[in-house]
């Protein structure tokens, strides 16, 4: 393709997008955010008013109860939800971007059962297992992960269609988990391993945060620094190679971000599926086919799904939690579905 | 030409199951406590110690009865689903008829039996029927879903994936509500264990099994035309739909009695009809039986390896499947056109 009609279809594109949109989107978005984490904050198993909150953020005093369980418990959760929902949301956009494919997302990728293996390798051999190490294990495991979908697909006769992507991912998504099983039954750490899965969000601390937060400012920063070649990409490999774009490069970095986001994401909250599937369609329908509006505002509503799932996840059958995991796949479920019914056709 | 052709299948039949007989009788002697293997043949002619024979006749034996008999029976379930949906890579367990059956047991569970532990007598008969309407179930809304002006091989593996997804979310959320000592019981039952069969177990199946493969067999003429392709099925005057429901119903009885008493054993039902269908050809007539055999040889293979490789841990055998399988369906997956 020429550089004159590559940029006639990057211009068609462009007009396609809603960037008016994009910012209602991300306003209203953001107040629903700021909402969504108030009401997190104040309900749970101690109901505490919104005054309370306020003065247990702005004017803490150590010898209120209620200012230590805002301080020490749901703060940290309600702001890690918001992060892991921004992570999971930002990097499906890249990898739907990028592959062209309408159901590439994280957890069907095989990106995070890598990492689930790479906890379970880590329960069963290190003796004292840290923060850090567990963050490092996950971007390798996840990497992994990815790196045998991928192989598979590029080993694959005729490329990786949407379907067959999606088989290949939970192919080795079964074959990752099966192994993280044997070593789990084996190594006799199969409840540290579904207590730290099941904990999701509940084991969130302030520790954790600290340890997310850098990832947060690089992972999200290169995404947005990333956002207008994945719309180039987006527009097929012709109309980026057309533009000049030098394709190898932005797909490594965008994997790069994708492992660094998913990776951080399981190593705190574990597995949540269905994110970064839904998000970034729900995104693209309201604000067009630029990624530069699609990947900020997935953050923001990817933010808003998790925090309010996890909410959901503690109301339905209070005192009980259920795993946010499951809330957010009986969201995405019938969003699959529907992609499913359309064979994969969602992009463009 | 003819004579080999015929030729050829019986013997491999034949191979099979010399294979099935020396790999059971390998079978019976290893695990936690080895017996020799005269201690074998003198415990099972009734001269062994009375501990030979408790280990053999209520521990190994059943449980290796069990592994031949839903071996077989998720192999045939995937042949048959295999050559209705003309799709090579459908499997029980991928297409979410295996949770399906699952989540109805582990309910039955929750609900009517309070324990896990104490499941005897009745229940154990009751149980493949719950299997059995939540395998259904899975079925209904897998076609429904599936159904666009048709269905298309591609819209039917990609819904059974997604209500595979939903499926798993609900087990968890019932799981979660259950008696701790419930829940560990049904995690390793759900990852497919034959850990602590009892006769009961065979007796519960057994019947189900002798009447249903001898029926898929007796259906293989009709099997044949199917996965010719729809339009000369219909020339040669079947009456497709009504002929692919019955063998729906079918496949998905076998694949919920298997699942009822061995829990969630996937990849099984996919990889046993392909070998089958590389050692005697896409005959239904060679190929029903050849599967039931390469399956029941698997499964038995699969459950020695589990009961094994790690020991003194078992493994339970729908993981050591899944190891095993997973790397054949992505080699079947990339050589798919």
């Amino acid at each position: 393709m020429g550089k004159q009609s590559a940029e006639t279809t990057l211009e068609k594109a462009k007009e396609k997008s809603k960037p008016l949109g994009a910012v209602f989107v991300g306003l209203i978005g953001l107040a629903l955010l700021i909402v969504a984490l108030l009401f997190s904050i104040s309900y749970g198993a101690a109901q505490i008013d919104l005054k309370t909150v306020w003065q247990a953020v702005f004017q803490f005093d150590q010898s209120i109860t209620d200012h230590q369980i805002i301080q020490e418990i749901r703060l940290p959760r309600a702001l890690g939800a918001a992060l892991v929902g921004s992570f999971l949301a930002v990097s499906g956009a890249i990898m739907q971007g990028m592959t062209r494919n309408a159901l590439a997302e994280p957890s069907i990728m095989g990106v995070m059962d890598g990492a689930a293996l790479a906890i379970a390798i880590m329960f069963a051999f290190g003796a004292s297992v840290s923060g850090v190490s567990l963050m490092f294990a996950a971007f390798i495991g996840a990497g992994a992960g990815a790196a045998f979908v991928f192989a598979v697909g590029s080993l694959a006769r005729g490329g990786l269609s949407p379907a067959k992507l999606a088989l290949a991912g939970v192919t080795v998504g079964a074959f990752l988990s099966a192994i993280s099983s044997g070593i789990a039954i084996h190594f006799n750490v199969a409840q540290d391993i579904s207590f730290w899965f099941a904990g999701g969000l509940a084991g969130m601390n302030w520790y954790n945060i600290r340890l997310i937060i850098p990832v947060a400012i690089v992972g999200l920063g290169f995404a947005f620094a990333l956002s207008r070649s994945v719309t180039v990409l987006s527009l097929g490999e012709d109309v980026a190679r057309g533009l000049g774009q030098r394709i190898l490069l932005i797909k490594t970095l965008g994997v790069i971000v994708v492992l660094l986001l998913t990776g951080a994401g399981v190593a705190v909250a574990g597995a949540i599926g269905f994110i970064g599937l839904v998000i970034p369609h729900i995104t693209r329908g309201l604000v067009g086919v630029d990624y530069r509006y699609i990947i900020p505002c997935s953050a923001v509503l990817g933010a808003l799904l998790l925090v309010s799932a996890d909410l959901a996840a503690r109301l339905v059958n209070a005192p009980y939690e259920t795993p946010v995991g499951a809330m957010t796949a009986l969201i995405g479920v019938p969003f699959f579905l529907y992609l499913a019914r359309r064979e994969g056709r969602g992009l463009k | 030409m003819k004579k080999t052709f015929l030729k050829r299948p019986t013997t491999i039949m034949g191979m099979l199951i010399v294979a099935i007989v020396v790999l059971f009788f390998v079978s019976l002697q290893t695990g936690a406590i080895q017996i020799s293997p005269t201690q074998v043949v003198r415990t099972l002619f009734g001269y062994g110690t009375e501990r030979d024979a408790l280990v053999l006749f209520e521990f190994r034996l059943p449980r290796m009865v069990i592994a031949l008999l839903i071996g077989a029976g998720l192999a045939v379930s995937g042949a048959i689903l295999q050559s209705i949906s003309q799709n090579d890579l459908a499997d029980p367990g991928i297409l979410g008829i295996n949770t399906g059956a699952g989540l109805a047991v582990v309910i039955f569970i929750f609900f009517f039996q309070g324990s896990l532990t104490g499941l005897g007598g009745f229940s154990v008969f009751i149980m493949p029927f719950f299997a059995l309407i939540g395998a259904l179930v899975a079925a209904i809304l897998i076609y429904v879903l599936a159904w666009k002006q048709g269905i298309t091989p591609v819209r039917l593996i990609l819904v059974g994936i997604g209500l595979n997804a939903a499926f798993s979310a609900l087990l968890i959320v019932i799981q979660l509500r259950m008696e701790p000592n419930d829940f560990m019981q049904a995690t390793i039952w759900l990852t497919g264990s034959i850990w602590g069969t009892t006769w009961t177990y065979v007796w519960a199946v057994l019947p189900w099994i002798l009447i249903l493969i001898p029926l898929a067999f007796y259906k293989a003429r009709t099997l044949n035309v199917m996965q010719i392709g729809t339009q000369s099925a219909v020339s040669l005057g079947v009456p497709l739909e009504r002929e692919r429901r019955t063998l729906l119903i079918l496949a998905v009885s076998l694949a919920a009695v298997s699942v009822a008493v061995g829990g969630g054993i996937a990849f099984l039902g996919l990889v046993a009809p392909h070998i089958a269908r590389r050692l005697v050809g896409p005959r239904h007539e060679v190929l029903i039986p050849a599967a039931a055999l390469t399956g029941a040889l698997i499964l038995l293979t699969a459950d020695m390896i589990g009961r094994n490789l790690l020991a003194p841990s078992e493994i339970p055998v729908g993981i050591v499947i899944a190891i095993l399988g997973a790397p054949y369906f992505l080699y079947l997956l990339m050589r798919t056109p």
